[in-house]
C-alpha cells in the first residue's frame, strides 16, 4: 500500500480540513462498517451558542419558558465557574441529522467527533426500532416550528402568565405524558377547528347574491366537502397511563389552545423516550463507531501519531468508571457501559472463551460482529440489551455488585455480586434498573367521575412496595387540579390490589 | 463543502428571553438575595456581576418521584466491589449524601438545595432600582453641569490665518489651476532651452528666425498667464471652523464623611454604608466616572480607605468642622469645579463640640454649598431617640444649625434614620423632583 499523507497536522481546524476529514470518515462508515445515517448536516458553533442550545433540550428551536432560562443559568454558572465542561458536540435526532461542533475543538476532536455523532448516534437514531416508531426525524424541526409560533402567538391572546401556568403543570407531567404502547394518532381539536375555519372561509369565499334568484327546486352548488374527521368521540377509556393525552382529551375545564398547548408538550415529551430509554446504548454505539473509525483512519496512514493520541486521551475519560466509593462516582457511566459492553461482543464474536461460549452459543465465535451489534442497535433498548448482552468477563471486569435495599432496615444487604452463582441475578437487576417503567412510577387515571362532583382519580401501582415521595407529590397534585379543575385524589395501590 | 454550516456569526444569547422569564419567575427570591449580597459587599462593587444563591421555591419543577426510602424494596447495581460477599450488609448512611449509596437512594428526591447562578450588573441593578423606583429621580433630579468645548463644525471660507486647513486650500488651487491651464514651470524652462538651443544653431536662417519670434511670444504669454492665474489665490483658502458645545461634566466625585468616634457603633455605620451605596450607584448611572474619598473624622479629620472607613475605630471628641474643612482641602488640592461635579454625604449621630456647629454652617454656607451638586445629611440615630425627636424641628445642635443651612439651599438635604427600613425612602426623598412652584 503506498504511503498516504496524513488529513491534517496541525491542532487547529479549518473547513477544508474538516471537509476532507468529514469525507474519510464517511467513506469509512459508509463502505467500511456499512452504517445506515441520515443525510448529515454539521454546523459550527461557538462556546455561547453551545450554552444556549443545552438549555434548550438541545433543540434548535424551542418555545419560551421560565424552565429553560433556569437551566441555562445554571449551567453558565457551573461553565464559568470550571465545574463543567461543555460537551464536544450536540446531536438532533432529525432528517437531515444536525450535529453541532464546538469551534474551540482541534482538529483530532473535530474528526472524532464528526465520527461519533455524524456517524454513530446518526446511525443508532436511524435504525433503532424505538426512534423508527415514535420520533418522526424529517418532521420535528418543522413541529418545533409550528410549537414555538403556536406558543408565542397563546403568549399574545392570552397573556404570558396564563401560557407558563399551562406549561409549568404540562412540564411537570411529562414523564405522565408518554404512551407505552402504539396507538393511532388523531386529529386535535384545535387541528379539527383549523378545518371548520377553512370552510367557513370558503363558503364566504364562494358565496354569491346570484344563487339567492334561482327559481325554488334547484340548489345552488355547495363547497366541496371536508371530509368530517373521524369520530372525536368523548368515551374516555380507563385506565388511561398517558395522564397528559387524557387531561387534553377530557379535562373538562380546557380551553382549545390549552389543550393544543398540552399536545405540543406530550408531543415533545414522547419524542425524548426513546432517548431516555437507550442512553447506554445510544453513546455506546456512537462511542464504538468513532473507535473503529479513528482507529481504521490511523491504520490508513490518515491521522498522525499524535491526533491518534490526543483523541486515545479523550476516549479514556469518556469512557472511564469511577468504582462506587470514588468520589467522582455518580451512577454508572452509560458511555463506559455500553461501549464496554460493544467492545465486548467484538470480543466475543472474534475470540470467545468457553465461557461465552456456553452464554451466547448464537454468535460467539462467528466473527462478523458488526452484524451482532447492527442486530443489536436496530432491535433492543438498554433493558434488554443488558439482559441479552451482558457477559460474565464484563460483570467481573466492572466488578459489578447488588445491593438490596429494604426501607426501615438499617443496612443494606449485598444480595449477589461478580461469581458464578451471581452473574445472572447481577445481569437482571442491572437491567431492571435501566428499564424506564419500572424505575418511573407507574400512574394512571383510573376514574373520572364527570357526572357528579367530577373527581378524578389517579392510582399509583407500586412495584415491590415503593410509594411516591409525598413532598413532591402534593405539589404534583396541585398541577394536576390545576389541569383538571375539579379535585383529583391519588391512591397507592400495592401490586396485586 | 457542502455539509458545513458555520454558525458562529449567528446572533447568540438565544436564551436571554427564558433568562428574563426566569429572573421575573423567582422576583422575590432573587431580590432577597440581592438585598443580602449588597449589604456584604463593598461601595463600589455595586457594579460588578454577582454570585446569587436563591431558595428553589417559586421556580420549583417538581415530578412525580418515587422514594425508597420510604416504604418498599428495591435493588440496584454499583460498580468496583472489593471485598463484599453475598449476605454481606453494609450500613445505609444517615442521611442523603452520607454515601455513595444513600446518593443513589438521594436521587429520587427532588432536591431542595439553593440554585446558584451569575447576575449580571445590569440585572442586579434592575432589581435594586425596583426597589427604588430610581429611575425616575434619575432622570429628573440632578441637573445638567454644563461644560463647554470646541468641536469641530466643518470648513468655512473666512477664518484667522492660524485655522487654514492646507490640505483644502492646496486641493482647491491645485483643481483651478488644472481648470485654468497655467502653465507649469518645467513647460516655460522647456521652451527657454529650445530658444536658446535655436539661437545657437543657426541664428541666420529665416525659418529659424521666424520660429525664435513664434517661441519668444510663447514664452511672454505663458509668463503673462502664470501672473494673473495665481499659485494660491484667495479663492482657493479654507479654514477649519469650530463651534461651541455644552457637554456635561462627565465625572464626579463623592465625599463621605463620617464621624467615627465612640458613638457611631457597628450599627451606625452599616446604615451610613447603605446609604453611601445607594449615593454612589446613583451618581454612576449618571456620570461616566465616579470617584469616592472617604473623609472620618473625630476631633480631628483623615482621608482614609474605604476599609478603614468603615470597620476601624477611633478614640477622641467630636468636632465635625474639621471634616468639612480637609473636604474642602481635598476639593481645592484634586477636584476643579470645572471638571468635576462634587456630591457630599456627610453621616453623623449628631453630637459636636459645642459651638462647633456654628462654624459647620458658616463654612457651609459661605465655601461648600455654591461648589456642590447636592449635599446630603444623614443623621443615624437609635429607635429611642428617633420617637424623642419624633418633630423635625427639635434635636441636638448639629441638627438645629443644619436645618437653617437646608432653608437657605435647594440642594442641602437633611434627614434623621434609625433602621435599614428608613434609608430608601429617605433617599428617594432627598432626590425626589421638587414640587413644581410654577
Amino acid at each position: 500500500m503506498k504511503p498516504v499523507a496524513p488529513l491534517f497536522r496541525e491542532a487547529e481546524w479549518d473547513f477544508e480540513t474538516l471537509d476532507r476529514a468529514y469525507k474519510a470518515i464517511e467513506e469509512i462508515a459508509l463502505n467500511e462498517l456499512k452504517l445506515d445515517v441520515y443525510p448529515n448536516q454539521i454546523e459550527v458553533i461557538s462556546s455561547e451558542q453551545m450554552l444556549d442550545a443545552y438549555s434548550s433540550l438541545a433543540m434548535p428551536l424551542m418555545y419560551s419558558h421560565w424552565s429553560f432560562g433556569k437551566l441555562f443559568a445554571r449551567e453558565e454558572t457551573l461553565y464559568r465557574a470550571g465545574y463543567s465542561a461543555l460537551a464536544y458536540e450536540i446531536v438532533i435526532n432529525s432528517s437531515p441529522s444536525i450535529s453541532y461542533l464546538l469551534e474551540e475543538n482541534t482538529m483530532p476532536m473535530q474528526a472524532l467527533v464528526i465520527a461519533h455523532a455524524a456517524f454513530g448516534h446518526n446511525h443508532f437514531f436511524k435504525n433503532n426500532y424505538l426512534f423508527r416508531q415514535w420520533t418522526n426525524a424529517a418532521g420535528i424541526l418543522d413541529y418545533l416550528a409550528f410549537a414555538k409560533s403556536y406558543i408565542a402567538a397563546c403568549e399574545d391572546r392570552h397573556g404570558r402568565e396564563d401560557v407558563e401556568a399551562i406549561l409549568d403543570s404540562a412540564h411537570a407531567l411529562m414523564d405522565q405524558g408518554v404512551f407505552r404502547y402504539s396507538r393511532p394518532p388523531r386529529a386535535s381539536r384545535e387541528r379539527v377547528l383549523e378545518k371548520h375555519r377553512k370552510r367557513r372561509e370558503y363558503e364566504a369565499e364562494a358565496y354569491s347574491e346570484l344563487w339567492r334568484t334561482l327559481p325554488a327546486g334547484i340548489t345552488p352548488p355547495s363547497a366541496p366537502l371536508i371530509p368530517e374527521p373521524e369520530d372525536e368521540s368523548d368515551e374516555m377509556r380507563l385506565p388511561e397511563e398517558n395522564i397528559l393525552y387524557f387531561l387534553e382529551k377530557h379535562s373538562p375545564v380546557l380551553k382549545d389552545w390549552q389543550r393544543e398547548t398540552l399536545r405540543i408538550v406530550r408531543t415533545l415529551a414522547q419524542y425524548f423516550y426513546p432517548q431516555k430509554q437507550t442512553k447506554v446504548m445510544n453513546e455506546g454505539c456512537a462511542t464504538f463507531v468513532h473507535h473503529a473509525i479513528m482507529n481504521q483512519l490511523y491504520d490508513k496512514g490518515l491521522i498522525t501519531e499524535g491526533a491518534l493520541l490526543e483523541f486515545l486521551h479523550s476516549h479514556t475519560s469518556v469512557v472511564f468508571q469511577p468504582e462506587f466509593d470514588d468520589k467522582r462516582y455518580n451512577g454508572l457511566n452509560p458511555y463506559a457501559l455500553g461501549y464496554g459492553m460493544m467492545a465486548d461482543i467484538k470480543r466475543i464474536c472474534e475470540d470467545p472463551a468457553d465461557e461465552d461460549r456456553d452464554w451466547f452459543p448464537s454468535f460467539a465465535g462467528s466473527g462478523d460482529y458488526m452484524a451482532v451489534l447492527k442486530n443489536a442497535w436496530a432491535n433492543y433498548r438498554d433493558e434488554s440489551f443488558i439482559e441479552q448482552f451482558l457477559s460474565p468477563k464484563l460483570i467481573r471486569d466492572f466488578r459489578l455488585f447488588a445491593l438490596h435495599d429494604k426501607a426501615g432496615e438499617s443496612a443494606y444487604k449485598v444480595a449477589a455480586i461478580h461469581n458464578e452463582n451471581g452473574y445472572r441475578p447481577v445481569r437482571t437487576m442491572l437491567a431492571r434498573q435501566y428499564d424506564v417503567g419500572l424505575a418511573e412510577p407507574n400512574i394512571q387515571v383510573a376514574e373520572a367521575n364527570l357526572k357528579s362532583d367530577r373527581r378524578l382519580l389517579l392510582q399509583h401501582r407500586m412495584h415491590r412496595g415503593v410509594p411516591l415521595n409525598e413532598k413532591t407529590k402534593s405539589l404534583m397534585l396541585a398541577h394536576v387540579e390545576r389541569l383538571w379543575g375539579y379535585d383529583v385524589d391519588l391512591d397507592e395501590l400495592e401490586a396485586g390490589e | 463543502m457542502t455539509h458545513f454550516i458555520d454558525r458562529r456569526l449567528n446572533p447568540k444569547g438565544k436564551s436571554l428571553a427564558n433568562r428574563q422569564r426566569f429572573l421575573r419567575r423567582a422576583r422575590a427570591q432573587i431580590r432577597e438575595a440581592v438585598q443580602k449580597s449588597l449589604k456584604e459587599s463593598p461601595v463600589a462593587d455595586i457594579e460588578k456581576d454577582r454570585k446569587i444563591r436563591i431558595s428553589t421555591k417559586g421556580t420549583r419543577e417538581p415530578r412525580f418521584r418515587l422514594d425508597p426510602r420510604a416504604g418498599g424494596e428495591h435493588d440496584f447495581v454499583l460498580p468496583g466491589n472489593k471485598e463484599f460477599m453475598p449476605g454481606d450488609e453494609i450500613k445505609k448512611p444517615k442521611n442523603g449524601d452520607g454515601g455513595q449509596a444513600g446518593k443513589q437512594a438521594a436521587d429520587y428526591v427532588e432536591g431542595d438545595d439553593d440554585f446558584e447562578f451569575t447576575m449580571s450588573q445590569e440585572e442586579v441593578l434592575d432589581i435594586f432600582f425596583e426597589d427604588l423606583e430610581l429611575p425616575n429621580l434619575v432622570r429628573t433630579t440632578l441637573k445638567e453641569t454644563p461644560n463647554r468645548t470646541w468641536k469641530r463644525a466643518g470648513i468655512t471660507t473666512a477664518g484667522s490665518p492660524n485655522q487654514i486647513n492646507l490640505v483644502r486650500t492646496m486641493r482647491n488651487s491645485f483643481g483651478r489651476r488644472l481648470a485654468l491651464k497655467r502653465p507649469s514651470l518645467s513647460e516655460i524652462e522647456g521652451l527657454h532651452a529650445e530658444l536658446e538651443a535655436l539661437e545657437q544653431e543657426n541664428p541666420e536662417g529665416e525659418e529659424t528666425q521666424a520660429r525664435i519670434i513664434g517661441l519668444k511670444e510663447e514664452i511672454a504669454r505663458a509668463e503673462a498667464k502664470r501672473k494673473w492665474v495665481a499659485f494660491v489665490d484667495p479663492l482657493d483658502v479654507r479654514f477649519n471652523a469650530f463651534a461651541e458645545q455644552p457637554v456635561p461634566a462627565s465625572q464626579a466625585v463623592m465625599f463621605c464623611l463620617m464621624d467615627v468616634s465612640g458613638s457611631m457603633g457597628e450599627r451606625e455605620k452599616d446604615l451610613a454604608k447603605r446609604f453611601y451605596m445607594l449615593l454612589h450607584l446613583f451618581l454612576r448611572r449618571r456620570y461616566g466616572k465616579v470617584d469616592i474619598v472617604f473623609v472620618r473624622h473625630t476631633h480631628d479629620a483623615q482621608e482614609v480607605d474605604e476599609q478603614e472607613f468603615f470597620y476601624s475605630r477611633q478614640s477622641g471628641g467630636t468636632i465635625v468642622s474639621t471634616a468639612l474643612e480637609k473636604m474642602l482641602e481635598i476639593q481645592r488640592e484634586r477636584y476643579a469645579t470645572a471638571d468635576w461635579n462634587i456630591y457630599a454625604a456627610q453621616a453623623s449621630d449628631g453630637y459636636t463640640q459645642s459651638g462647633d456647629a456654628r462654624r459647620c454652617v458658616e463654612m457651609l454656607n459661605n465655601d461648600i454649598m455654591p461648589l456642590c451638586q447636592h449635599y446630603a445629611y444623614i443623621e443615624i440615630l437609635d429607635e429611642r431617640e428617633m420617637e424623642v425627636f419624633a418633630s423635625e424641628d427639635s434635636g441636638a445642635e448639629l441638627w438645629r444649625a443644619y436645618r437653617t443651612v437646608a432653608e437657605g439651599w435647594e440642594n442641602f438635604a437633611t434627614k434623621r434614620i434609625s433602621k435599614p427600613a428608613d434609608i430608601f425612602p429617605v433617599f428617594r426623598e432627598f432626590f425626589r423632583k421638587p414640587e413644581t412652584a410654577s
